[in-house]
């Protein structure tokens, strides 16, 4: 015997109320961190005590620009989820938890924000 | 209802640390200091868009012995949740979820987060010809 209700079984979100839904972006973007990461770290050990000319042409160079724009994306959505978990188990006055949640998404769209700005003008202002 | 004299469950500082407890609690910890981490990877895009002074503040910065020691801890935390962070990913399988693996995967990632942490530096070094 099942102790859901019928509404409960079709909407099939279960306790949470959002499914599957973050745990699966959070395994998505892991996955796609790990070439990215190791990419971006190869590449910033190799411009070690590079000159800012140096560094703005591997910048504005297109695969770096795109694979730099789908890096920090990921980054940012998996921190993002990350800390929204951490923080639900940590805090545990309700109005608290909400704002600092709220916070941590608006932070991590800001810096992405602010990141891929920086690319793009990079990219095309030089 | 009354819920204070409720049974609360173990506390965590009851048990005696293991390997398995203590890289769980570390992925965690890593998580957020890359979280952390990541203003120093914006400060230094939006540098390099800017160009001029605010580069050369933020390569002195880096560059600094501090500076360099805040760069080795986010390198080795990077590559130890990104190490354990795979090994997450086939628990998730189902797969290595028995003692004796999670015990093995648990040393592999240690060694291998090590390993990437120092050839990652050594690869820095080599670049800025002080190797
Ligand atoms: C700068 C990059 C990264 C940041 C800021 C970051 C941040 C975080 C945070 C805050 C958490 C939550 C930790 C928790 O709930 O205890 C987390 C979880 C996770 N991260 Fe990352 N992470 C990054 C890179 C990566 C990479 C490269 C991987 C590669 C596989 C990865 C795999 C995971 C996985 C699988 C989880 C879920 C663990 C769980 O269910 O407890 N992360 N990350």
């Amino acid at each position: 015997m099942s102790l859901r209700t019928d509404l409960g079984k079709i909407r099939g979100l279960g306790s949470a109320k959002e499914g599957v839904a973050h745990w699966w972006a959070q395994r998505l973007t892991a996955i796609a961190l790990v070439p990215l990461m190791l990419w971006l770290v190869i590449n910033i050990a190799h411009l070690a005590g590079a000159d800012v000319k140096a560094v703005q042409a591997w910048i504005a160079n297109p695969v770096t620009s795109v694979l730099l724009i789908l890096m920090i994306v990921a980054v940012f959505h998996h921190m993002q989820l990350g800390l929204q978990v951490v923080i639900e188990d940590y805090v545990h006055t309700e109005w608290l938890k909400l704002a600092s949640i709220i916070a941590v998404k608006f932070a991590a769209i800001a810096l992405a924000a602010t990141s891929l700005f920086a690319i793009l003008k990079i990219a095309f202002a030089g | 209802m009354d819920t204070r004299e409720r049974p609360l469950s173990p506390h965590l500082q009851v048990y005696k640390p293991q390997l398995t407890s203590t890289l769980s609690i570390m992925h965690r910890m890593t998580g957020v200091a890359l979280a952390v981490g990541t203003l120093l990877l914006v400060w230094w895009l939006v540098a390099a868009s800017l160009g001029g002074e605010a580069f050369t503040t933020i390569q002195t910065i880096i560059g600094s012995w501090f500076g360099r020691l805040i760069l080795f801890g986010w390198t080795f935390a990077l590559f130890y949740h990104l190490c354990n962070g795979i090994r997450h990913l086939f628990w998730d399988m189902g797969k290595g979820l028995d003692l004796p693996s999670a015990y093995r995967s648990g040393w592999i990632v240690i060694a291998a987060a090590i390993v990437l942490t120092v050839s990652g530096w050594v690869c820095g070094y080599h670049s800025m010809g002080a190797l």
